[in-house]
């Protein structure tokens, strides 16, 4: 025991068994798959063009692009009227644009599908009023469904982000602008948005970020037809097999996305806009003209359209039969129906999977479980080893946001090639989820463990309290709210992970959204209805998480 | 002639009624100081008549001219806000230059004016720093140049040297007044501060629970306080109650003794036999032959510097405070001369 000393005293003073764990799990499941990535890519099967490469990496900084244009365009005045204006119902409609933030990508796909696809109500209503064979609106696969979903999904961003800095603004300075002679116009250019300007830059490159490693909006409402990076690596890894070119792309994808993430965090750094109202409640106020209260109505009305009716026509079509099954003829009882619900547990013949729907229920929980402890376990771990801001823990906290940076289909890429003999392991997925939500769970904790005063430890320990004493009665309940919200956050990512699970769950042991997007996939109004019905859970899922981070706020 | 005219103005806070009624009017090249406890509403009227709040009722004419619904960036009114709102993205020369570009001013014209702008404050030489490395006064200095820059028809300043500490503000105060004189428009000028309100103002306009209680030149005010809150608000404490003797010469019965009064300036004098309070001033007297003295036992002597604090149990229960060139023993009794003018008689 006592043979080395030093060591052990140099282990234990330098952190390193803290970050024994963190670090093992990260080599293993982080860079060993990068690895192989780069191994594939060395070896010689499989062509790559420059085509391959330039047309997906050109599309998809385009789409991008755009998707951050109009996602901005939208969400600027609806940040105006959170961040300026008091109105009822105004914290029910701030939930709202909060809600489809953290959908999964297969419920967002699954609800504009239901809303605009060829068997959605827009498109079924059309033809029984106006007698038509086929569906009358082409939204599915085509690009405005790729741009509209990256709006509902990002929207959020904008209008936290710049609400944010927005309601912090001194409104004075704007009355001192136009007390000056400025127009309300005026004001805006050469007041608020420049001192806007650090707080829209930052949001608009997060969400450019998450445009760019979007794959689930592009898979299932792009189609084939659109390829960018993301979906480009999953087509030629599952499709073409040609695993040289997914390597190759998965590389540059890494490294735009870690190009972009650096952009953030640079200019996310010090927030120019230090005036804070002096005076509770100048911020914001009820709207007074007849101008600003229609401002406010086409706000709600915009939100309303935008974020709240595609999941109220999923919702809604998974309790409604409109259209005959596969195999059934003439007219069919249209009306509510449970039918999509019972179905869920019938493990049918010739059905897609070899067990009950509902299986992918049970085995999202159990895996959402297993990363919440394994995430939370490696991110405090990380967090209390790198809590005092040295240069060194610095560059260390570098390497750990790395898996934030690799897109999740390229580390579901990275899975596959580097455990292809240990593919029925069953905490493969639970393990590619915790990898994703470390970088959450980290950056969660972290800054309350850091902000707390040395000066609490140590009078604490002053008092008698031992290392452990002080770890478990101090610090631990300090920091039991923000492992709450971690705890909640890493469920909801890995109930809602479709990019890397898609690549790494067994066939027999899909999660909800895998089964979704197959269901989707499938013809036949019971397959269609099916999919509707796990979307709705999994609405409800997360649903009931937004409900406990609430709670968890307000407490 | 009045250039500013405000009427009748009313306004609610969250429900509570802020300004019930104020009414007062400003002229060129005169400082109007508003005084008031914070929370009173000074602030609230100097945004209504910039136009930032709108009013219940009530109006604002400006020569003649009706301003109620003129927007804010057409009035040409100047504002300088409690903590200056200078534009924290722009340097000292943009921020003082803000006002010139939204009105088109051609950019040579604008840079003279700038300079000149800046000269008048006393910091030529600082156009191109950042506001945000400014000190208070520094900043308070480029606030002023910016409200001036543009040359508006009125100028408003809201409690401009609060944020200061003593010894800038004292400072600032001298230099204040002369800026404000050479700029010949009227001035509305907002603090709770009535050592600044004294240094700055030509009238004082006392506002209290949403009215204002008095509004004159300044001298008379502190010469004249009109009723027991205006007194007390300007630091007077000393208060007695009586009933009028006689009503010429006007003379007043307390515990104390009798005294001749200054009878209030615009009410009918109040007849004999009515309750009244009076304030004694505490600048004791200019001692004359006829004055009337006011006996009293010491009971505090303090040394302040350059004067002590007496104060005096003039009768049972009663204390007075009097300033005096010389100390007292306590215990000592003590007479001090009043003469009519400082023994007021409030309105009720």
């Amino acid at each position: 025991m006592s043979r080395l000393p030093g060591l052990r005293q140099a282990i234990s003073s330098s952190g390193v068994s803290l970050w024994l764990f963190p670090l093992v799990l990260l080599v293993i499941f982080f860079f060993i798959p990068m690895g192989s990535i780069l191994g594939v890519m060395a070896a010689r099967q499989g062509v790559v063009t420059t085509r391959d490469v330039l047309q997906p990496l050109g599309f998809t900084f385009f789409q991008a692009f755009v998707s951050t244009l109009l996602t901005l365009t939208a969400g600027l005045p609806v940040a105006y009227v959170f961040a300026r204006f008091d109105f009822p119902g105004k914290a029910l409609l701030r939930t709202l644009t909060l809600l489809p933030f953290i959908l999964p990508t297969v419920v967002v796909a699954a609800a504009f599908n239901a809303l605009l696809g060829p068997r959605g109500w827009v498109n079924l209503g059309l033809m029984q009023l106006l007698g038509l064979q086929s569906p009358p609106v082409t939204f599915l696969n085509t690009f405005p469904a790729i741009l509209v979903a990256h709006v509902f999904y990002n929207i959020s961003i904008i209008i936290r982000v710049v609400g944010a800095s927005w309601s912090q603004l001194d409104p004075r300075l704007g009355y001192s602008a136009q007390v000056l002679g400025a127009s309300p116009w005026k004001t805006f250019i050469h007041v608020t948005l420049p001192m806007l300007r650090r707080g829209i830059l930052s949001a608009a490159l997060l969400v450019f970020f998450f445009d760019f490693t979007s794959f689930g909006v592009i898979l299932l409402l792009g189609g084939p037809r659109f390829s960018t990076l993301e979906t480009s690596i999953y087509y030629q890894a599952v499709s073409m097999f040609n695993l040289r070119l997914a390597g190759v792309l998965s590389v540059i994808q890494l490294l735009c996305t870690l190009g972009i993430s650096w952009l953030y965090a640079s200019s996310s750094g010090n927030r120019d806009v230090p005036f804070f109202p002096r005076l509770q409640g100048e911020g914001t106020r009820r709207p007074r003209s007849r101008r600003e209260k229609w401002v406010i109505l086409a706000v709600i009305v915009f939100i309303m359209l935008l974020q709240v009716l595609p999941l109220a026509a999923l919702v809604g079509r998974s309790f409604t039969r409109l259209e005959a099954d596969l195999g059934q003829r003439g007219e069919v009882n249209a009306g509510l129906t449970l039918d999509f619900y019972r179905e869920l547990f019938v493990n049918r013949q010739g059905s897609i999977f070899y067990v009950p729907p509902v299986r992918a229920a049970l085995n999202s929980l159990v895996y959402g479980v297993i990363t919440v402890l394994i995430s939370l376990a490696a991110g405090l771990l990380l967090a209390y080893a790198l809590r005092v801001r040295t240069r060194r823990n610095r560059w260390l906290e570098v390497l750990v946001m790395l898996p934030f940076g690799a897109s999740a289909v390229t580390l579901g890429l990275g899975f596959i090639l580097a455990f292809d003999k240990f593919a029925t392991f069953p905490l493969l997925v639970p393990l590619a989820h915790s990898l994703v939500a470390m970088p959450f769970v980290y950056r969660t904790i972290q800054p309350a463990l850091s902000s707390m005063p040395e000066s609490l430890r140590q009078s604490a320990a002053v008092l008698g309290a031992s290392p452990r004493q002080v770890f478990r009665s101090v610090e631990l309940k300090l920091i039991q709210r923000p492992l709450g919200v971690a705890a909640i956050f890493a469920f909801m990512l890995s109930l809602g992970e479709f990019g890397a699970t898609t690549f790494i769950a067994r066939p027999d042991r899909p999660t909800l959204p895998v089964a979704i997007f197959r269901y989707l996939s499938q013809p036949g109004a019971m397959n269609y209805g099916q999919a509707m019905a796990m979307a709705t859970l999994l609405i409800l899922l997360c649903g009931g998480c937004i409900w406990a981070l609430e709670r968890l706020n307000r407490v | 002639m009045d250039q500013l005219t405000v009427k009748d103005l009313h306004k609610q806070y969250e429900g509570k009624p802020l300004l019930c009624g104020v009414s007062f009017a400003v002229n060129t090249g005169e400082t109007l100081c508003l005084l008031g406890a914070s929370g009173s509403g000074k602030s609230t009227i100097l945004r209504i008549i910039a136009g930032i709040e709108t009013p219940e009722s009530g109006n604002m004419i400006w020569n003649g001219q009706e301003m109620n619904n003129v927007p804010v960036y057409q009035r040409n009114f100047g504002l300088m806000f409690q903590d200056y709102a200078l534009f924290p993205h722009l340097n000292v020369e943009e921020n003082v230059a803000f006002g010139l570009r939204m009105q088109k001013i051609p950019t040579n014209q604008v840079k003279e004016r700038v300079c000149a702008a800046l000269d008048r404050v006393n910091m030529t030489g600082f156009g191109m720093r950042r506001v945000t490395d400014l000190s208070g006064g520094e900043q308070q200095r480029i606030a002023l140049a910016r409200a001036l820059a543009p040359q508006p028809r009125l100028l408003m300043l809201d409690e401009p040297l609060a944020a200061l500490d003593r010894g800038t503000r004292l400072e600032l105060q001298e230099e204040l007044r002369s800026v404000l004189h050479a700029a010949g428009i009227p001035v509305i000028y907002v603090t709770h501060d009535q050592e600044e309100a004294i240094v700055v103002s030509d009238r004082l306009a006392l506002l209290n629970e949403g009215r204002i209680v008095q509004c004159t030149a300044t001298e008379s005010v502190f010469a004249a306080p009109r009723n027991r809150w205006v007194a007390a608000f300007l630091g007077m404490t000393n208060f007695l109650r009586g009933t009028v003797v006689t009503e010429s010469p006007f003379t007043v019965s307390t515990d104390c003794g009798v005294f001749e009064a200054t009878p209030p300036m615009d009410l009918q004098t109040p007849s004999v036999g009515s309750q009244v309070t009076l304030l004694i001033k505490p600048t004791g007297s200019s001692e004359g032959a006829n004055s009337h003295c006011i006996t009293g036992r010491v009971v505090v002597s303090a040394f302040l510097g350059d004067h002590y604090r007496l104060r005096l149990e003039v009768c049972t229960g009663i204390q007075l405070e009097f300033s005096s060139p010389r100390g007292a023993q306590i215990s000592e009794m003590l007479s001090i001369p009043l003469s009519p003018q400082d023994v007021i008689c409030l309105e009720d």
